[in-house]
């Protein structure tokens, strides 16, 4: 295996809602163009982290944060960084599909219309293409003015990632993507994620477990704001080397 | 067993409110609608034809007046709660609570306020100025609930959805927010228009009960409402009362239908 | 990611039917130096059991992470145990090439005997044939095939039975073959194993296919002792 490069490197990244610490000190480099699955029992802070990574957090009153996140050796944490364009380039894809109650098309081109772009021709050519990549341009190419409410929640999902995709990120934050899907909307969105990643980075958040492991090049295990255990899927899932670690994948956890 | 008494007790206090309700549209309708005539629509009003066309000019400067004055404030006041303010800021828990508190004190209550502010202290006299003033203030507090209501009925998924696409506050608000919200923004505006609309105690201490079309913003004149009161106090002409009350049902039938069908679209909106 | 999961399925298929050729190449090798005394060949045979060696681990590697990270179930657990099973009979085999080459080696000027030679010869062809035609019933996922090569083990069995007979009675006629005989003895011996777990492979190409495992060619009847 070739020398891995890191998109994004968090260096003892300590949060604190109020007066509770979320994260204690996490340190971790998440490689380029490959899946990085976070794993963890509920409240143990890795959607706080994710959120953490794109600046979410922010809308956030009583959260505050120390240490750095680099993208691409940038600290997005630096007062001179322009919230906005980080998000551009790191999107994020919730756990509960959330498309605006508008059409499909106007979904998709929302994105691009916030940074500036007004051509049609251009709005039509990335709609198309995002709708394409997320899988989904040939469930809805002929309803495009339909609201996107209107179709199902599975498909609500693939537009949410045609949207995320539609400005052109370079990482791709999933907070339990499939979380409120029935099976087979997931397989979809998991097939779609693994072929995603020739071309994003991408960081998700699952809760389940085998997810993570069919899905994700690496895994991260996230307990009580403390990230145990982190590296290759194929050694966490067969042969972790933190005994919690262990007893979270095997189900013995509590 | 007493799942029956219980759906018998349902469907009785059903009946006595659909009765009740009935009741007086049949009752006004009956006593009202003979009344109905020409005359009562004319263009001056004079102690022999007691024409109403006068108080409904009047009923439309004051609603198309507070409603000029109260959308505004009321809708960014909505806002500034929802949006900008800190919720933990004393100030702005102040403000929400003199909010509530003030869509619960009755219309009496504003009318000796506005006598005592407008018609007295500001010495604007028994005017529509007055009259519209006190509306303004009567109807803020049902325009500012109505817009928090619509804005946090919004939810966080589509703003969060919006700034994670690297949109800004101001774009969020407008182009995701508002639209969502406007169906509940203007149902609380249609809610203002018909508290206006019904209202007689306060406007009866400001705007006065000149029976004629106010001439100016300090002229008085009198409501639908105010001249339905006028009419049936003075005894005389107690049938073009009734008259007048099938006009002002009417008026807040046609407001409660559209308050209806924007509360339905909003519903559907927000699913 | 279904697509991913069925890719790494099929290389697993892939890489089993490699593994077989392999074997099957160095049972023939191993038979074929025996009787014609070439140490270089049997040497050759050694030297590559490391490969099948190899091929096991990968096997086992990629079978143990499979089942880590996609939970299998029906036919795709069924198909991961079939190799997982299988790869470890086909090592085995492998290994029973290494005794017999080891003999080979081993063998200094011992007193030869051509009959018996011809014998072992013929059991090695039949086992060669058994051999190819497990793997390919693998490949086919043809239980009926695999029935049918299961019991071709009984020819094996009467063979390797033959040898021992023939061994005995020339042993007797001439004391001088005793050491040459007794190789002969383990060579078949070696060959009627390695006869029992082409058998156990049909066992799981059964086994695959039905989800029952059951035995296909049991010793268990006293007639033959």
């Amino acid at each position: 295996m070739s020398t891995p490069t890191y998109k994004m490197e968090v260096k003892d990244l300590k949060l604190w809602y109020g007066d509770f610490q979320a994260l204690h000190g996490l340190d971790l480099a998440i490689p380029e163009k490959k899946i990085t699955a976070f794993i963890g029992p509920s409240g143990c802070g890795k959607s706080t982290f994710i959120k953490s990574l794109n600046r979410m957090n922010d809308l956030i009153e009583t959260c505050r944060i120390e240490g750095t996140i680099e993208l691409d050796g940038k600290n997005i944490y630096d007062p001179k960084t322009d919230v906005n364009q980080l998000r551009k380039k790191v999107g994020m894809v919730f756990q509960q599909p959330n498309p605006f109650p508008k059409s499909i098309y106007d979904n998709i081109a929302y994105g691009p219309r916030t940074h500036g772009i007004k051509n049609k021709k251009e709005l039509d050519e990335i709609v198309e293409r995002s709708l394409k990549q997320a899988a989904i341009w040939d469930e809805v190419k002929d309803y495009l003015d339909r609201n996107a409410l209107s179709i199902s929640g599975g498909q609500q999902q693939r537009i949410c990632i045609a949207r995320a995709l539609a400005v052109g990120p370079e990482v791709l934050l999933m907070d339990e993507p499939t979380s409120a899907l029935d099976p087979i909307s997931t397989a979809k969105i998991e097939e779609l994620v693994s072929d995603l990643k020739s071309e994003y980075t991408i960081v998700m958040v699952t809760h389940n477990m085998q997810q993570a492991s069919r899905v994700s090049d690496e895994t991260a295990f996230f307990l009580n704001g403390h990230i145990i255990e982190h590296g290759d899927t194929r050694k966490i899932f067969t042969n972790p080397d933190q005994e919690e670690t262990e007893n979270y994948i095997s189900g013995r956890f509590g | 067993m007493s799942a029956k008494i219980i759906r018998g007790f349902v469907y009785l206090s059903a009946a006595i409110t659909f009765g009740m309700l009935g009741y007086v549209i049949i009752f006004i309708l009956i006593n009202g609608v003979r009344f109905l005539t020409p005359d009562l629509f004319a263009w001056n009003s004079t102690s022999q034809n007691v024409s109403m066309m006068p108080a409904i000019i009047t009923t439309l400067y004051v609603v198309g007046g507070t409603l000029l004055v109260t959308t505004p404030i009321g809708v960014f006041t909505g806002f500034y709660l929802v949006e900008y303010a800190n919720r933990k800021n004393p100030i702005v828990k102040a403000v929400s609570m003199a909010t509530d508190t003030l869509a619960a004190v009755p219309s009496i209550v504003y009318g000796l306020f506005g006598f005592l502010f407008f018609v007295t202290f500001l010495s604007f006299r028994l005017s529509l100025i007055a009259g519209i003033l006190t509306s303004v203030i009567m109807s803020l507090p049902l325009i500012i609930r109505a817009t928090e209501e619509a804005l946090i009925s919004t939810g966080r998924p589509i703003r969060e959805a919006s700034y994670a696409l690297g949109a800004g506050k101001l774009r969020t608000i407008f182009t995701v927010v508002l639209p969502v919200a406007m169906p509940g923004i203007l149902s609380g505006i249609i809610l203002a228009t018909g508290r206006v609309i019904g209202e007689t105690a306060a406007l009866l201490y400001t705007l006065g009960s000149a029976s004629n079309i106010p001439g100016g913003l300090f002229s008085s004149g009198r409501t639908l409402a105010l001249h339905m009161f006028v009419l049936s106090n003075e005894g005389f002409h107690v049938d073009q009362a009734y008259a007048t009350a099938v006009v002002l049902l009417l008026f807040v039938l046609i407001l409660n239908g559209l308050s209806t069908l924007v509360s339905a679209r909003l519903s559907k909106g927000g699913k | 990611m279904r697509r991913a999961y069925d890719e790494e399925l099929e290389q697993l298929h892939r890489k089993f039917y490699q593994m077989g050729c392999k074997v099957n190449e160095a049972i023939y090798k191993s038979i074929k130096a025996f009787v014609n005394h070439d140490k270089e060949l049997a040497k050759g045979v050694i030297e590559e059991d490391k490969e099948i060696n190899q091929f096991e681990h990968d096997l086992e590697q990629a079978c143990i992470e499979l089942i880590a990270l996609q939970q299998p179930v029906t036919t795709d657990l069924r198909k991961i145990i079939t190799v997982m099973k299988a790869s470890a009979d086909l090592e085995r085999m492998g290994d029973h090439a290494v005794s017999i080459s080891k003999s080979t080696i081993r063998v200094k000027g011992n007193k030869r005997n051509s009959m018996i030679e011809g014998m072992i010869s013929d059991a090695g062809e039949k086992i060669k044939k058994m051999g190819e035609e497990v793997i390919t019933a693998y490949i086919e996922y043809d239980t009926e095939k695999a029935v049918e090569i299961a019991n071709y083990d009984y020819l094996v069995d009467s063979l390797t039975h033959d040898i021992k007979e023939a061994c005995i009675s020339e042993m007797k006629k001439d004391p001088e073959l005793v050491l040459g005989a007794t190789d002969y003895i383990m060579a078949s011996t070696y060959i009627e194993r390695i006869g029992d777990y082409i058998t156990n492979i049909s066992e799981w190409i059964v086994y695959f296919q039905t989800g029952e495992i059951q035995e296909l060619n049991t010793h268990h009847s006293y007639d033959e002792l």
